[in-house]
């Protein structure tokens, strides 16, 4: 079993690079801002959430129905369809289509769903090639790494990173830098390696229950030659990926690359309706644990996601640590709400990664509550008993004592004298977290209360601590 | 009308400052104010952590003490947005908790919506950078904020806007996260101090003297990495400025006497 992930220490490793830190924050969020420019640009922007808010919720309330509906229509177009309960059924199906037409090379366009279920892993122990053609996700395939965000998958590493690996694997110059120069060595590497494959395999972003049909958008084009070169397709969707109506998809695809990218639209927008003639479509509709979150009254709208990755633009805690420190496959504040769904104790520190701003949920254009969410989420670890013992007994503590004004009270004058006449080394120190970074607030001899029994109803004030500094003060 | 003042207990111990200038605030507008002296913490540092257990005795306490009156008036966005919103999670079956909701407001939300107060007899000459507190923005709508395209008043700014000499530097950021959040700021410490490093840098760049904030819990973490920086920028309270004190009082905690006819 995997091991429990602690965003904060991973956090900070990365943190610690304090230039690329803010250099990885910068990028976000100049992305971020073209998002905001181009939401201005259309009057009906918070109308189109809304209601792309409500079909999703119809969707998801009559998944089943929609799914049927979609099968029996993508059937009638000549696709086989198959389903799988979770992430292994969904290798083994896409394993199976694979070696019936004695395949060993297979292209893949993006796709989080086999990110999810570790598909690539899956396919190489069994003899296949699976090249990622996303020029993004096929660079950190060469640098073994795993995607640091769902939209930009190699957003956290610099041009020069690039041109070192490019030079490793590609054989380009080693030193270069330039994009244009590192992008065509790219386009002529993954040519050869399209019209070499037998098998193409691709996400999809949205699929039609009405017609049978599903669209794919990329911004590079991959998808299109990965599904139109070699002889067969297999698309492999979560479940949840449905919309009922082809008129519904004109609110979805408007919003999409808006709130990705600040694009009108994504380059490329596909329309797939079953194969071409000759050639196999296969669609793969996998559940891994989403009938699990249709089931929760608390996060069933977290289903609705439709992968823009907005909420990773918009995270102040995503934009500085960066999307490896989440150790997840789904990253931010959406990675965080779905995560702990997958494995609640393996991803526990996830939903207090987070500092309740609410930028995500209003910058969702599904209208996710994802702050709200996360702090579900917290409800339900500390319930489990998965929070370090320190934390709950410390909650406990100040529970007690804030039951107890007078004894809160005392401790605060306390607190606050010990703070005025300890030695700096006694306060500033390794026990005291706050105080590695920042300065405590210069402590007042009076409080609030105190001044109000004084000044307000004339009465004198046991604090337990009145002291002739507090006369002094005044 | 009996106004009962909800002061945060940090602001309570650290900060009495503050809560004494809302106090003049409102009496200054002819309302007769009560501080209930039982009231502690409402429970929010439990609550984020998920620990609802721990709050919701807190909660129930406020409600116990707070119903008596017609108004609930708090100098903090954070923690009347945990009445407000996150109590039905603690008390959801008590009957007066919808009423009381209903009768609590942030300071700059009572005084532009329930009970207008005109500052323009007041001046602040200096430059102010706005800090927009999260929950005031983003959970209870105090002004409009950047990820939606919806047009909202600006409550903090509109009062503030009313002083004569004060001017408002434009940020690069207008509404982002100072990285406070509550037990965050320890839990996160890495991200929450890159957070507010960050946030004072765009003060800085923008040529702000004094950082303005309706949530003191957000000038609290600010103003400890300003102090530690050495950096030229003061910070202060809503309530503060409105009640007239200079930025050169505001950053000494200790309680200034009244500070004459600024209303």
């Amino acid at each position: 079993m995997a091991t429990v992930s602690e965003h904060p220490e991973k956090a900070a490793a990365y943190i610690a690079d304090r230039s690329r830190s803010r250099w990885h924050d910068g990028a976000l969020w100049f992305v971020r801002s073209k998002r905001d420019r181009m939401a201005h640009s259309l009057p009906e922007w918070e109308r189109l959430r809304s209601t792309a808010s409500q079909i999703k919720a119809h969707t998801i309330a009559n998944l089943p129905e929609i799914l049927q509906q979609f099968e029996a229509n993508a059937k009638a177009r000549g696709v086989h369809v198959h389903w799988a309960a979770d992430a292994q059924e969904h290798n083994e199906i896409v394993l199976e289509i694979i070696r019936k037409q004695n395949a060993t090379r297979v292209v893949k366009s993006k796709s989080m769903l086999t990110e999810e279920c570790h598909l690539n892993p899956h396919l190489e122990v069994n003899g296949i090639e699976v090249i990622d053609t996303d020029l993004g996700e096929r660079i950190v395939q060469m640098r073994g790494e795993r995607p640091s965000h769902i939209v930009l998958p190699a957003i956290h590493i610099k041009k020069e990173e690039v041109g070192e690996t490019f030079a490793k694997y590609l054989g380009t110059e080693p030193g270069a830098s330039d994009p244009q120069y590192l992008t065509e060595a790219a386009r002529q590497h993954l040519r050869s390696k399209f019209l070499e494959a037998e098998v193409g395999i691709t996400g999809v972003n949205f699929a039609i229950a009405e017609t049978g049909g599903f669209v794919v958008c990329t911004n590079e084009g991959n998808a299109d030659l990965g599904a139109s070169l070699p002889r067969v397709h297999i698309a492999c969707m979560g479940i949840e990926k449905l919309i009922p109506r082809l008129v519904d998809l004109s609110v979805f695809v408007r919003l999409l690359a808006r709130s990705a990218t600040g694009q009108p639209i994504t380059t490329y927008t596909s329309h797939f309706h079953g194969p071409r003639p000759g050639c196999e479509l296969h669609i793969v509709l996998v559940d891994n644990g989403r009938s699990r979150i249709r089931d929760s009254d608390e996060f069933r709208s977290a289903l609705g996601c439709i992968r823009c990755g907005a909420c990773m633009n918009t995270c102040p805690v995503f934009r500085r640590s960066g999307g490896h420190s989440y150790d997840a496959v789904v990253p931010g504040p959406i990675g965080s709400v779905l995560s702990p769904a997958a494995d609640t104790k393996q991803h526990r520190s996830l939903p207090y990664a987070c500092s309740l701003c609410g930028s995500c949920t209003d910058v969702c254009p599904v209208k996710i509550p994802l702050h709200h969410q996360l702090l579900t989420w917290r409800q339900q670890i500390a319930s489990q008993g998965l929070l370090p013992v320190s934390k709950t007994a410390a909650m406990r503590a100040g529970s007690m004592l804030f039951q107890h004004p007078r004894i809160y009270a005392l401790a605060g004058a306390l607190g606050r004298r010990a703070l005025r006449w300890l030695p700096k080394s006694w306060i500033y120190n390794r026990a005291n977290p706050w105080g590695l970074d920042r300065d405590l607030p210069e402590p007042p001899v009076e409080s609030f209360r105190s001044w109000w029994q004084t000044n307000r109803q004339g009465t004198s004030v046991d604090e337990g601590m009145k002291s002739k500094e507090a006369k002094n003060g005044k | 009308m009996r106004v009962g003042l909800f002061v945060p207990c940090y602001i309570d111990q650290m900060y009495p400052d503050v809560a004494v200038a809302t106090l003049e605030l409102l009496e200054g507008a002819g309302l007769k104010v009560e501080f209930p002296a039982a009231q502690t913490c409402c429970g929010q540092p439990m609550a984020n952590t998920g620990c609802n257990d721990a709050a919701r005795p807190l909660a129930a306490r406020f409600l116990d003490l707070f119903d008596p009156f017609d108004y609930i008036v708090c100098p903090s966005g954070s923690c009347t947005s945990m009445v407000r919103n996150h109590f039905s999670d603690l008390v959801g079956n008590d009957p007066r908790l919808a009423s009381i909701q209903s009768r609590t407001f942030e300071l700059c939300e009572f005084l532009h919506d329930v009970h207008p107060v005109d500052f323009s007899g007041n001046r602040f000459p200096f430059r102010v950078g706005l800090h927009q507190s999260c929950h005031g923005l983003r959970e209870l709508r105090l002004g409009g904020d950047s990820e939606q395209m919806i047009e909202r008043p600006d409550k903090v700014r509109s009062l503030l806007a009313q002083v004569q000499g004060l001017s408002f530097v434009e940020l690069q950021r207008v509404d982002e996260c100072c990285g406070f959040g509550g037990t965050f700021a320890v839990n996160e410490r890495a991200v929450s101090v890159a957070m507010g490093e960050d946030r004072v840098q765009d003060h800085l760049e923008a040529g702000a003297e004094v950082m303005v904030a309706s949530d003191m819990s957000c000038l609290m973490h600010l103003w400890g990495l300003i102090s530690r920086q050495g950096s030229p920028l003061a910070v202060m309270h809503v309530a503060q400025v409105l009640a007239g004190r200079s930025p050169s009082v505001s950053v000494k905690n200790s309680i200034k006497p009244k500070a004459g006819n600024v209303l």
